[in-house]
């Protein structure tokens, strides 16, 4: 019992490293000795990292689709219901659906509803804005965002053992490992 | 076995020209070298008089405003025939200024057109300002601007609706939808950044402003994948739509009947135009702004010179216009369009005719010099020139169509008003207040993107670290 609240009150270990190739090679290494709840940080985008964490695919392009769909749509079916059925105004004899005029507003709208949900799923699927991390109880992950690079191994992992997976860190040749209360 | 050949990830430079970041930063660097100016660098005093006067002159636009809210819309020099005056000349200006900003951040990313990276940020920043400045003039055009919701479509009691036949609703939609999405572009990109200045800040308001702001970015590798792929297709909508505001903003023209605005060549030529006038306006501000905060290592001769290209071409483009109207006032053989021809060649707008000819088309072609290209001071000054250039254009567009048209009887002339000028070089100074802030309050240089230019930001295929 003692046990498991001990591991409970402790969010995973992290490894330090300084560069980008360090960190994408660790990756590859920890995420190869099976380690599956892990995630890696760094203050810009490293090309292959997400990749080297098992992270391959993620669904923010379909959201933008989705959205970007339902912008058109609404675009286009608004000025047909008001042009057509709500407030038919007869212009020079001009049909009442005159679609070619509708093409610019549903483009807009488009563009509206697809990049405010590029940003906003963006976020969303990230679990952003989140007040409180444990990663950052870490005094050197203030870094994270300047010159260090981190690999953090969950403790929820299947395969997580407090002193065989800080072993297995330290192989790695970090420069610190440390552990992330929770 | 496997050789141990070292393929460089990024092509070195050969030419003569300038590196996009001087060599010698590291990550910490840039880091430290933008964020200071934000975090450490004390308020200095000319930068407190630089504002006061800003804000002095954005005071004059509030009190412009102020009485034609009083007043109405007669204080402007506008009449019958000449209907839209100002207002219209200096949105069409301000929206254009904006388009740099955004082809900038949305054009450039897509082409992987890495010299982008150290000028996006505050040129997106010009591009909201800007537009922000646009937005004003159709708003207080209305003469009633407290009823300006009612140009959006919402049920209401008076059970009418807008004419989305009309390209002045288009307008709305598309400028407000432009203003949108540059915010949003904006914003995403400072995120990292903000979670930058939050660890970086050691005064514990500040840091939980940029904390608030920054969201609990920590720079996981899936929130960068999530994150890469959202601004990939923000630019990719964004590119369209930066395209599409000033060809919208062109049928309020060619979609009319008046001679000089009924044309086809109006939509690329103004998005010609509005790029070239947005680069100007980023010289304008990017080269005192390097020189001031010692930005030299990440704003280099080459941003500038690209800058300049792109002012040359699509000076170019808008040559071709100019050309191309000329041209069709002949050809077509229409007595309207031939007379609007000799009448901006001779009429009493020619003076202005002409600056614009000398400052769009004739002084711009300096750039082809590389002296001028690589010279501060003089891009500085054709930027200006151009600046000017531009705005002339919209008064011609404007003014010399409406002024004459088909009946002589109803011919008039313009002349903008006290109010007039009050209101437009009250805009400058809004703009100019709202950058001068900017500087001081947020990274004016993207730190995360310049540090995916370093060489030691990429790493090596995953074959030949499992060698």
């Amino acid at each position: 019992m003692s046990d498991a609240s001990v591991e409970n009150s402790v969010y995973g270990l992290m490894a330090e490293f300084d560069s980008p190739q360090e960190l994408v090679d660790a990756a590859h290494k920890t995420h190869g000795a099976g380690y599956k709840e892990i995630d890696a940080f760094s203050p810009f985008p490293i090309e292959g990292l997400a990749d080297a964490i098992g992270f391959h695919k993620n669904n923010v392009a379909l959201v933008v689709l989705i959205c970007g769909i339902i912008g058109g749509l609404s675009g286009y079916l608004l000025q047909y219901y008001v042009a057509v059925l709500s407030y038919p105004v007869n212009v020079g004899g001009r049909p009442l659906h005159s679609w070619p005029s509708f093409i610019i507003v549903t483009f807009e709208l488009t563009i509206l509803f697809g990049g405010i949900s590029a940003a906003v799923g963006m976020l969303a699927l990230n679990g952003l804005p989140l007040p409180y991390h444990p990663v950052f109880n870490v005094p050197a992950f203030s870094k994270a965002s300047d010159n260090k690079f981190f690999l953090v191994v969950s403790s929820t992992d299947p395969k997580y053992d407090a002193t065989r997976t800080r072993e297995f860190l330290k192989g790695l040749a970090p420069r610190a490992v440390s552990e992330v209360p929770s | 076995m496997a050789t141990q050949t070292q393929i460089p990830v990024e092509v070195p430079v050969e030419d003569q020209r300038a590196p996009v970041i001087e060599p010698g930063h590291s990550f910490s660097t840039i880091g430290e070298k933008v964020s200071n100016i934000v975090l450490k660098r004390p308020v200095s005093l000319g930068w407190i008089f630089g504002f006061l006067v800003m804000f002095s002159v954005m005071n004059m636009l509030l009190m412009a405003m102020g009485y034609l809210f009083l007043k109405g819309t007669g204080i402007w020099g506008i009449t019958i025939p000449i209907g839209w005056g100002f207002a219209i000349i200096n949105f069409v200006w301000w929206i254009g200024i904006g388009h740099a900003g955004t082809l900038i951040s949305a054009i450039l990313a897509l082409l992987r057109q890495s010299w982008r990276n150290s000028i996006n940020r505050f040129a997106e920043a010009m591009t909201l300002f800007a537009v922000a400045c646009a937005g004003i003039f159709p708003l207080i055009h209305t003469g009633r601007p407290w009823l300006a919701y009612w140009m959006f479509p919402y049920p209401n009691s008076m059970n009418v609706w807008p004419q989305f036949r009309s390209p002045l609703i288009w307008d709305v939609f598309a400028v407000s939808t432009y203003g949108t999405i540059s915010l949003v572009f904006w914003f995403v990109g400072l995120i990292p950044d903000l979670a930058t200045l939050r660890d970086r800040a050691e005064n514990p308001v500040i840091r939980g402003i940029f904390g608030i702001l920054a969201m609990g970015w920590r720079g996981s590798a899936r929130h960068w994948h999530r994150y890469e792929t959202a601004y990939l297709l923000l630019a990719g909508l964004a590119t369209p739509l930066v395209l599409s505001v000033h060809t919208v903003v062109s049928f309020d023209f060619a979609v009319s009947i008046v001679p000089g605005w009924h044309t086809t060549i109006f939509p690329p030529y103004f998005v010609a135009g509005a790029i070239y006038s947005g680069f100007a306006m980023v010289l304008c501000l990017a080269i005192p702004i390097r020189a001031v905060y010692g930005m030299e290592d990440f704003i280099t001769m080459r941003h500038l010179e690209n800058s300049g290209k792109v002012m040359l071409a699509t000076g170019l483009i808008v040559a071709y216009g100019y050309f191309i109207e000329a041209f069709m006032g002949w050809y077509s053989g229409n007595t309207f369009d031939s007379f609007l021809l000799w009448n901006r060649l001779h009429g009493p707008y020619a003076a202005w005719y002409w600056s614009l000819l000398t400052s769009n088309i004739f002084i711009p072609q300096l750039l082809w010099l590389k002296k001028f290209r690589t010279s501060t001071f003089w891009l500085w000054v054709i930027s200006l020139i151009v600046l000017v250039g531009m705005w002339l254009e919209r008064f011609i567009i404007i003014v010399v169509s409406l002024h004459r048209d088909f009946l002589n009887s109803a011919w008039g002339m313009y002349y903008p008003t006290k109010w007039d000028w009050m209101t437009y070089i009250g805009t400058i100074g809004l703009f100019l207040t709202l950058m001068w802030l900017f500087v001081r309050v947020l990274p004016m240089v993207s730190i995360a993107e310049l540090r995916t230019l370093l060489p030691e930001a990429h790493v090596r295929e995953e074959e030949e670290v499992h060698k």
